[in-house]
């Protein structure tokens, strides 16, 4: 354990966490929109799986990462669309609905990695972009800024979200849908577009997400994610819907996910341990859960069909 | 969150009935039961329809796919009895979801509960190995079921007491759950010398399920899990603890108000629901061809997914213990023959997985339809002056 506390293993710990965060925090501020207006979306592991083989299978056929990246919005916004289709006009029940969508995405996403490309090619993911300056502070700039592009636009969405869901109108739209859905109808907001629009953009986060992980890895496997979706959703409620508070979960979870790679790195736990160490972002989630939970209310309408009663 | 009513559509059949009104005629009640089937049933076809698409992308035959399916599945008395264990899980889940969803409760942690009752039942079968089968069974059952209750109360008690979203609680319950049992397969419980591989030794003969008679596969476990059904029927429909429960999950305020107690109910519903689970886990390990608790539980694990499956067979079944029953056959029909679509065509097994989450979307989908078709029923039934 004193191996661990050298400040360069410390140093390099917490910037691996940044990173690790970054496709959590993604996907949960997509989540963070759609929940906002009342929107569950489950599926969000299964989008970002289908985003992160996208920009994978992009990055191997192109030799272009930011073209496989844009690929992975893409059809991360497709997905929303029939997701959106689902939830809104179909009105089927959020929960399972997302469930399906999940199990879509493995299924999928495994099947066409067997079919198109076989055994797992790595591919040259995005380097890391220094920040002239800041990157030679001694420690912070290792831990701040010496990382990949979408680490900083993950980080950069934080206020970017916030700006929107807060200071405009649509955000305005997004909050009264959410909220009160019948109130919000009667003003003339229309709660089928409104939900669509954060259904898309949610989706599209998630796509992005996934493609971000896959090129930090640079490689793709059947269940790349393995669990990041549904603790990105987590992540909403552990952030209170607030962008700011989803940010401080997604920097928790990565940075304690990292201490446990590390210890596993350095030995100090080994092989049957690592899996108890592995519970230790579910389990604290749902410890902050509860001491969160007593304070804080969801959005009123969230997960109910809407239905116009005239 | 509260569930809309239209996910109810059975109920009409269990409502008290007005002595001074006629009964609704035999005839009238199997036109409804037949009009709720109708529209999942469509949506079943609808998926496939989307399969066939991917299929034929895939360079496949959907056409000889879809009739291997068909014959994999319901084609002879062995398929059958695939088909019969295949659907054990998601029914003994789905009875679970009834329970849980009609107390309001969304149950999504189906997977870890089973894993639990799995490995309870495995830690008292790897206890006193030496109890004679006719002690020992029941004892193994009974285990996992416990296993199962404490995975789901816990949610539960964190929903009643503490607020925390059991949509939340079940999922990271999931998680632990899968963690710990690679935690304990690689250590406590793995078999002596098999380092890699993440199982058991073979368990006590004298946990095994008895066959049943005929030649074949068949065991105790699916007799289990109609019992189960039953008994959930009657939980749900027939005792008071039911009212209580459906009461809840219709109007939590209201049944408060009226002084039910409202937390302790959430509770008893994911206790329930996880039981169920916890038993088919038990089953999943005793009635297995190896007889040993192996690695991972999801897609590709012992579970096969059913604390999802289950879910979606409940849906099908309109969250009705009884009519559970012939979704689930009909849903481990579609998993079983689709093993045998994969082999004749040589596709990977990931299809079945992705053809899984088509069914499911589309089935989710159709229930409004569903409640629109029961509602467009009734109209035509009393428009027409009670005469069909």
């Amino acid at each position: 354990m004193s191996d661990f506390f050298t400040i360069s293993v410390i140093v390099a710990t917490l910037a691996s966490g940044i990173r690790l965060a970054t496709p959590f925090l993604l996907a949960a501020l997509g989540e963070t929109i759609g929940q906002r207006s009342g929107v569950l979306n489950l599926g969000v592991e299964g989008v970002m799986l289908i985003g992160a083989f996208a920009a994978y299978y992009t990055a191997l056929e192109t030799g272009s990462a930011l073209l496989g990246l844009v690929v992975a919005m893409t059809v991360g916004a497709a997905m929303g669309l029939v997701y959106a289709f689902i939830t809104v006009v179909m009105q089927a029940e959020q929960g399972i609905s997302g469930i399906g969508i999940y199990l879509f995405g493995l299924g999928f996403t495994d099947l066409l990695f067997q079919k198109l490309v076989g055994t797992p090619v790595p591919i040259e993911g995005l380097g890391r972009i220094e920040i002239p300056l800041l990157s030679d502070i001694p420690w912070f700039g290792e831990i701040f800024f010496q990382h990949s592009l979408m680490v900083y636009v993950a980080f950069l969405l934080v206020p970017a979200v916030w700006f929107m869901i807060n200071r405009t109108t649509f955000g305005l739209n997004i909050r009264a849908v959410g909220e009160t859905p019948e109130a919000a109808d009667t003003l003339g907001v229309s709660v089928e577009w409104t939900r669509t629009a954060t259904i898309v953009i949610g989706n599209t986060f998630a796509g992005l997400a996934g493609g971000a992980l896959a090129l930090e890895v640079g490689i793709f496997q059947q269940n790349l994610t393995a669990g990041q979706g549904f603790i990105a959703i987590a992540l909403v409620y552990f952030g209170a819907w607030r962008s700011i508070g989803v940010m401080a979960g997604a920097l928790l979870f990565g940075i304690v996910s990292a201490t446990v790679l590390q210890w596993k790195t350095l030995g100090i736990v080994s092989g049957a341990a690592s899996s108890l160490t592995a519970m230790a972002p579910a389990i604290l989630t749902i410890v902050v859960l509860v001491i969160v939970s007593r304070r804080i209310a969801a959005p009123g309408a969230l997960a109910k069909p809407f239905h116009r009663s005239a | 969150m509260e569930l809309t009513e239209e996910l109810e559509p059975f109920d009409d059949l269990e409502r008290p009935t007005d002595p001074t009104v006629e009964p609704d005629a035999l005839s009238y009640k199997i036109l409804k039961v037949c009009a709720g089937l109708i529209v999942p049933f469509a949506a079943v076809i609808a998926a496939l329809a989307v399969g066939a698409i991917m299929l034929v992308a895939l360079g496949a035959n959907p056409l000889s796919g879809y009739s291997a399916m068909i014959s994999g599945a319901f084609g002879g008395w062995d398929e059958l009895a695939d088909t019969a264990l295949k659907s054990m899980p998601l029914l003994l889940v789905g009875v679970g979801i009834c329970i849980a969803f009609r107390a309001g409760v969304i149950n999504l942690g189906g997977e870890g509960q089973i894993i639990m009752g799995a490995i309870l039942s495995t830690v008292v079968a790897l206890a006193v190995p030496g109890l004679p089968r006719i002690i020992l069974v029941p004892i193994v059952l009974l285990a996992g079921a416990l296993g199962g209750a404490i995975w789901g109360a816990i949610p539960g008690a964190l929903k009643a007491y503490a607020g925390v979203s059991e949509i939340l609680s079940t999922i990271m319950m999931n998680i632990v759950a899968a963690q710990f049992l690679s935690f304990l397969l690689q250590d406590l419980l793995i078999e002596e010398g098999a380092i890699r591989i993440q199982q058991t030794e073979r368990l006590t003969e004298n946990a095994d399920l008895p066959l049943l008679p005929g030649d074949t596969r068949l065991h105790l476990g699916v007799i289990i899990a109609l019992l189960v059904a039953v008994l959930g029927y009657i939980l749900l429909f027939r005792s008071a603890l039911g009212v209580r429960l459906r009461a809840v999950g219709h109007n939590a305020h209201a049944s408060r108000y009226a002084g039910m107690p409202v937390g302790r109910s959430v509770v008893q519903a994911l206790a329930f629901s996880g039981a169920c689970a916890g038993v088919a886990g038990a089953i999943l390990v005793f009635g297995s061809e190896s007889h040993r608790l192996i690695g991972e539980g999801g897609a590709i694990g012992f579970t096969q997914n059913a604390g999802f499956n289950g879910i979606v067979a409940a849906l099908f079944g309109g969250l009705h213990p009884l009519a559970t029953i012939p979704a689930a056959f009909l849903f481990g029909g579609m998993l079983t023959g689709g093993i045998e679509l994969q082999r004749e065509l040589q596709v990977p097994a990931a299809m079945i997985v992705a053809l899984n989450g088509v069914v499911v979307i589309f089935v989710v989908s159709s229930l409004k339809m569903r409640s629109r078709v029961n509602a467009a029923v009734e109209k035509f039934h009393t428009d027409s002056g009670g005469k069909t």
